[in-house]
C-alpha cells in the first residue's frame, strides 16, 4: 500500500514516534486510517520498549531452557523449580529515563513495577536488587547534580521497597562518565510460590468478564513507553509529567488482594498494568490467549475528570492491575478486594474475534486486533557495524607505583568503596529470610516453607562490554556464577537488562549483537538459560552513548544453613587462592578499577576467561563452601586480589601474604583475571585435595591474624597497613563523596 | 500461651512476629484482622511494625482509629500484655496507650541496621528474663524512630524505672537513647527494635528471643 503523508499527519507520526512505514504497516493491518486513539495504542505497543523491535531478531539466540525452567521469556517473569513443589519468579527491569527526569518517583516507581511483575503471577515477592549507574560525584560539571540523582534514586527505592514489606538485599552502584546525564536504574525481584499456584496473563474463556482493580487512572505517565524509547536531548526536562507517581501502600494492598483473591479459584488470568498500561494489559492478555476483549472506558475508575478515551488507554497511573475472571464468579473477587479498601470494576468481557475493541459510553472508539498490536510489531534486523570504541589498545607505561597508596586509593573510590550509606536506608531484614544481605558475594534467602535457599547475585561492567562487548559480557556471566559458587549456591536460571544506546546507530548495534552473542555462549555454558528480562536502548544523551551495560541477575540454589562469610572471624586460618594467582599482560590490566582509579585511563581488553576452567574453580569453591572447608570465602572481581584481601580482613582480623610471581606487583594486586575465589580454611590439605580434583590450583598465600594487612611480594614488604585505616577510608568514602 | 498479631493495611512484620512466636517460641499464634474487636482469646497483643495505612499524615495516626484498637487499649486497660513493635509503638504512642512521640530520624533518612540494646529494668514481663545492664543484639529499620517526650514525662519514666531499653550507640537521635519504653501498669511495652527479626538461630542474633522468652515465663507464673 502506498501511503500519502500530509503534513499535519507527519507531526502526528513524528509526536508518536512513528516512522512513515511503520504506518504503512498499520494501515495494511487496519485496512482503513486509524483514529488518533488507535495511533496512540500502536504508537506505545510498538515502542521499542514495549515490542523489542530491535533487539527480537538477536534475543532468540539466548538459551531459554533447562530442567528446571517452568516458564521462559514472554510472560511477566521466569518461574524457576526449586524442589518440594516450590518455585520462583523473578525478573530484572529498568527505570533509567524515568529516573534521570524524577529520580525520587522514576526509582519507586521501577521498584513497584517489577514487584507487581512478580505477584501478578502469584508469587509473594520475597527480595528485591538494584543495579545503580551514576556520573561521577565529583565531576565539576555535573557533581552536585549526579550527587542529586544519587540520593534522590536511593530514598525512592528505599521509600518504595521498605512500605512494600520486600526486603532490598543487595545490587552494585557504579560511577562512569557515560553516565553523566543517562543514569541507569536496574531493578532486580524475586518472589516464591508453590507450583500449583501459578498464574498467567491470558484472558481465556469467552464471555469471561474483564475486572479493573487498584489505583484509578489518572493522566500521570501518558506515553512514558514511548518516552524510554527516545534518546535524551534538551527539552526532556520538560517531560516530567510522563513519569508516574508511586504509592507503596496501594501496592502493598494490592499484593495482598491479588493472593487472596488468587486463593478464591476465580481468577482466570492476570496482568499487571505496567508500560502502556491499559493498552498493553488488555492486548497481550487477548494475545496470549487467542481470544478479543471488548471494554468499556466509562467503566475504568478514573481519578480526573474530562479523561479522553487516548489519555485513559496510555496512562501510565501505578498500581493498577487487569484480571480476567470465570463468569458467575465476580463477586467473590470483588470482595476480597473491597476488604482491602481496593476499588475493582467489571469493564469488559473476553470475546471470540481477536479485537481489543475500546467503548467509550457504548461507542467504539478503536478497533485493532490484539495480535496485531501484540505480536506484529515490525521487527528490525538492523544494520550492524564493528561495535563502538574510542580507546586505544596499548596503554601507558607502567609507572612506578606505590602499592599501598594505590590501594587505599581504589577501596576510597566510588565503584569499590562501601555502599552502606546506600543499604542502610533499605529495609533487608524485613520478613526474617534475609541470611546474608547487602555487602557480600551473592545475598541468600531462606525459603521457610522448604530446606532450600535462593542466592542471588546482579553484576555487570560497562567498561569490559565496551573494549570488548562479547568478551565483557561473557565475563559478566562468569562473575556473578562465580559469586553464587563462592557461598555454596549452584547457579540456575539468569535474567539480563540489556542497557545499550541507540540501535539505529550501527557500531551501536554492533555492540548490542556481540553482547547478547557472547551472553548467549556463556549461560549456555553455565546453564543457566535467560528466563526474561529487559531491554533498555536510546540511552544516549546529546550525542553521547552510554557504555554497553548489559546487567546480569543470576540465582543460585543451595541447602539452608548458615552462609559462608565474607570475612574471615577468627585467626590462623589458611588463606588459599582457588584457581591461583591467574595472569595477565599489559593489554588486558585496561579495563580494570587500577586503570581506572590510579591511572584514569581506559584502554585494551578486558581479562582472559577461560570458561571451562571457570567453572572448574567455581565447583571447587562450591564444594568447599558446602562441605564445610571454607570458612569464609570471598571472589575475587573488580580491583583485583589486594581488594579482596581487604575487604576479607574488614570482620576485623588481618591477614599476612607472601607470594611468588614473575609479574609486577601492580599487576600481580590488582589484575582482574577472573576464576580466582580466596578461601579461609582450617583444613589446608583438605582444600587441597579437592582442588586436586577438580584440576585447579589451590594456592596457599598465607594466613589470618593481627589487626593489619600485610601483603609482600619474593620477601618485599609491599603492603603493611592496619585494617582500621584500610576499614575507615573504604567504609566513609561515598559519604565523603556526597558531603553528607 | 496464645499471641494475637494485628494486622492492619500495611502491616508488614505481621508474618515475622507470628513466625517468632510460633516456629521459635513454639507458643500458637492467630492474625487478628484491624476491623475487628475480637482479640481472640489471645494472652498477648502484638502490634506488628510495617507501614500501616502507609504512614500517611504519621505513623500510626490512622491505625489508631481502627475498630481493633478500641479493643486493644481496653485489654490494655484491664492489664492485658501489648507489645507494640515499631510501626506497632507508634501506633501505641499516637492511640495514648504509651507516652511521648516518634519522630524523624536525626539524620533524616531510613536506617536498617542491627544495633545493640541496654537493658534498663528486669522488672516487666518483657525483659524478667534479661540480666540488669543485660546488652541485647536486635535490629532497627525505621525512618521515624527518634523518641521525644517533655522533660517532665521522661523524668516520670526513669523514676519509674519505665524504660525498658535504651541504644548503646544511639542511631536516631532519641532523647536520652530510650529505645523502648513501659506504661504505668508495666504491661504495655514499645520499642522501635524489632525482637521478632532476631529469634531464629538463622538470623544474625537471636537475642530478641529473651523478650518473647519472658512473656512466656511472666504467663506461666500467672
Amino acid at each position: 500500500m502506498t501511503t500519502h503523508i500530509d503534513k499535519d499527519l507527519a507531526v502526528q507520526l513524528k509526536k508518536h514516534k512513528i516512522t512513515p512505514d511503520e504506518y504503512g504497516k498499520i494501515l495494511s493491518l487496519l485496512g482503513r486510517e486509524p483514529n488518533l486513539t488507535e495511533l496512540g495504542i500502536f504508537s506505545v505497543m510498538w515502542s521499542e520498549h514495549c515490542s523489542y523491535k530491535s533487539s527480537k531478531v538477536h534475543l532468540k539466540k539466548l538459551p531459554t531452557e533447562n530442567k528446571l525452567v517452568l516458564q521462559g521469556p514472554g510472560e511477566n517473569a521466569g518461574i524457576i523449580d526449586i524442589g518440594d513443589d516450590y518455585a520462583i519468579a523473578f525478573k530484572i527491569e529498568s527505570h533509567n529515563h524515568p529516573s534521570f527526569i524524577e529520580p525520587f518517583q522514576g526509582a519507586a516507581t521501577g521498584v513497584g513495577g517489577i514487584l507487581r511483575d512478580i505477584f501478578t503471577m502469584g508469587a509473594r515477592p520475597i527480595a528485591v536488587m538494584d543495579a545503580l549507574r551514576f556520573g561521577p560525584l565529583d565531576s565539576k560539571q555535573n557533581g552536585a547534580r549526579n550527587r542529586r540523582i544519587l540520593s534522590g534514586v536511593v530514598e525512592g527505592i528505599s521509600h518504595y521497597g521498605n512500605c512494600f514489606g520486600v526486603p532490598t538485599v543487595g545490587g552494585e552502584t557504579v560511577f562512569e562518565d557515560c553516565y553523566d546525564g543517562n543514569p541507569l536504574v536496574n531493578v532486580f525481584a524475586l518472589g516464591v510460590f508453590k507450583h500449583d499456584e501459578i498464574f498467567y496473563g491470558r484472558a481465556t474463556g469467552v464471555g469471561n468478564p474483564v475486572i479493573y482493580v487498584g489505583a484509578r487512572t489518572g493522566r500521570d505517565g501518558i506515553q512514558g513507553a514511548s518516552m524510554a524509547s527516545d534518546v535524551f536531548t534538551e527539552e526532556s526536562k520538560n517531560q516530567r509529567p510522563t513519569v508516574q507517581v508511586g504509592d507503596p501502600f496501594m501496592e502493598k494492598l494490592l499484593l495482598e488482594a491479588c493472593l487472596e483473591a488468587m486463593k478464591t479459584g476465580a481468577i482466570v488470568g492476570i496482568q499487571d498494568m505496567g508500560a502502556a498500561g491499559l493498552t498493553c494489559s488488555t492486548s497481550e492478555m487477548g494475545s496470549r490467549a487467542g481470544t478479543g476483549i471488548d471494554f468499556d472506558l466509562a467503566h475504568v475508575p478514573q481519578r480526573e475528570t474530562g479523561m479522553t478515551p487516548y489519555e485513559i488507554m496510555l496512562s501510565e497511573s501505578q498500581e493498577r492491575m487487569l484480571l480476567v475472571a470465570e463468569k458467575g464468579r465476580e463477586q467473590e473477587i470483588i470482595d476480597v478486594f473491597n476488604k482491602w479498601g481496593l476499588q475493582s470494576a467489571v469493564i469488559g468481557t473476553v470475546t471470540d474475534d481477536g479485537l481489543l475493541r475500546v467503548r467509550n459510553q457504548g461507542q467504539v472508539v478503536a478497533e485493532i486486533k490484539n495480535r496485531d498490536l501484540a505480536d506484529e510489531a515490525p521487527l528490525y534486523n538492523r544494520p550492524f557495524s564493528k561495535p563502538y570504541r574510542d580507546a586505544p589498545m596499548e596503554g601507558p607505561a607502567e609507572p612506578d607505583s606505590d602499592v599501598q597508596s594505590d590501594l587505599l586509593k581504589m577501596l576510597g573510590s566510588g565503584d569499590l568503596c562501601s555502599k552502606r550509606w546506600i543499604w542502610e536506608q533499605y529495609d533487608y531484614m524485613v520478613r526474617t529470610n534475609t541470611l546474608a544481605g547487602p555487602g557480600g558475594d551473592a545475598a541468600i534467602l531462606r525459603i521457610k516453607e522448604t530446606g532450600t535457599s535462593v542466592a542471588m547475585s546482579l553484576d555487570g561492567n560497562g567498561r569490559y562490554c565496551y573494549l570488548d562487548p562479547r568478551e565483557g559480557t561473557k565475563l559478566i556471566v562468569a562473575e556473578c556464577c562465580r559469586n553464587l559458587s563462592t557461598v555454596g549456591a549452584q547457579p540456575v536460571a539468569a535474567t539480563n537488562n540489556l542497557n545499550f544506546g541507540n540501535p539505529e546507530r550501527p557500531e551501536i548495534m554492533a555492540q548490542i549483537v556481540e553482547s547478547i552473542e557472547g551472553m548467549a555462549e556463556a549461560c549456555r555454558f553455565f546453564d543457566t538459560p535467560i528466563t526474561g528480562g529487559n531491554v533498555s536502548l536510546y540511552n544516549e544523551t546529546l550525542g553521547e552513548s552510554i557504555f554497553p551495560t548489559p546487567v546480569m541477575g543470576i540465582v543460585g540454589l543451595l541447602a539452608t544453613a548458615p552462609p559462608v562469610p565474607m570475612a574471615c572471624p577468627e585467626e590462623g586460618f589458611d588463606l588459599v587462592l582457588m584457581g591461583g594467582l591467574g595472569d595477565t599482560d599489559g593489554t588486558r590490566m585496561g579495563g580494570t578499577q587500577y586503570a581506572k582509579q590510579v591511572l584514569k585511563q581506559l584502554w585494551g581488553l578486558p581479562p582472559q576467561l577461560d570458561m571451562a576452567f571457570e567453572k572448574r574453580v567455581q565447583d571447587a569453591a562450591r564444594e568447599a563452601a558446602r562441605s564445610g572447608l571454607s570458612t569464609a570465602a570471598h571472589d575475587l572481581g573488580e580491583g583485583g586480589l589486594a581488594v579482596a584481601l581487604a575487604e576479607m580482613t574488614f570482620g576485623g582480623i588481618g591477614a599476612a601474604i607472601e607470594l611468588e610471581t614473575k609479574l609486577s606487583p601492580s599487576r600481580a594486586l590488582f589484575h582482574e583475571g577472573p576464576s580466582r575465589i580466596l578461601i579461609a580454611t582450617k583444613d589446608l590439605p583438605a582444600v587441597e585435595a579437592l582442588a586436586a580434583r577438580h584440576e585447579v590450583p589451590a594456592l596457599r598465600i598465607g594466613k589470618t591474624g593481627g589487626k593489619s594487612l600485610r601483603i609482600s611480594i619474593a620477601g618485599r614488604v609491599l603492603v603493611d597497613t592496619p585494617i582500621d585505616r584500610l576499614y575507615s577510608t573504604w567504609d566513609r568514602a561515598l559519604e565523603e563523596a556526597l558531603h553528607v | 500461651m496464645k499471641f494475637g498479631v494485628v494486622v492492619f493495611p500495611g502491616s508488614n512484620c505481621d508474618h515475622d512476629a507470628w513466625y517468632a512466636t510460633t516456629a521459635n517460641l513454639g507458643q500458637k499464634a492467630e492474625f487478628i484482622w484491624h476491623d475487628s474487636t475480637d482479640l481472640k482469646d489471645s494472652d498477648v497483643v502484638i502490634l506488628p511494625g510495617g507501614f500501616s495505612y502507609g504512614d500517611y499524615l504519621r505513623c500510626g495516626a490512622i491505625s489508631r482509629f481502627s475498630p481493633v484498637m478500641s479493643a486493644v487499649k481496653k485489654f490494655a486497660q484491664d492489664g492485658g500484655l501489648v507489645a507494640g513493635f515499631c510501626n506497632g509503638f507508634q501506633i501505641l504512642t499516637e492511640a495514648g496507650i504509651l507516652p511521648g512521640a516518634l519522630v524523624r530520624n536525626r539524620n533524616l533518612h531510613f536506617i536498617c541496621k542491627t544495633i545493640e540494646l541496654r537493658t534498663e529494668t528486669t522488672d516487666s514481663p518483657f525483659t524478667n528474663q534479661l540480666q540488669p545492664g543485660q546488652i541485647l543484639r536486635v535490629p532497627i529499620a525505621h525512618g521515624e524512630g527518634c523518641y521525644t517526650a517533655d522533660e517532665r514525662t521522661l523524668d516520670e519514666l526513669e523514676a519509674e524505672s519505665r524504660v525498658a531499653f535504651k541504644y548503646v550507640d544511639n542511631p536516631n537521635g532519641s532523647v536520652r537513647s530510650i529505645a523502648g519504653v513501659l506504661s504505668e501498669g508495666r504491661n504495655v511495652l514499645g520499642m522501635m527494635p524489632h525482637p521478632e527479626r532476631a529469634s531464629d538461630p538463622l538470623m544474625p542474633s537471636s537475642d530478641g528471643l529473651l523478650i518473647f522468652q519472658s512473656l512466656l515465663s511472666a504467663f506461666v507464673r500467672t
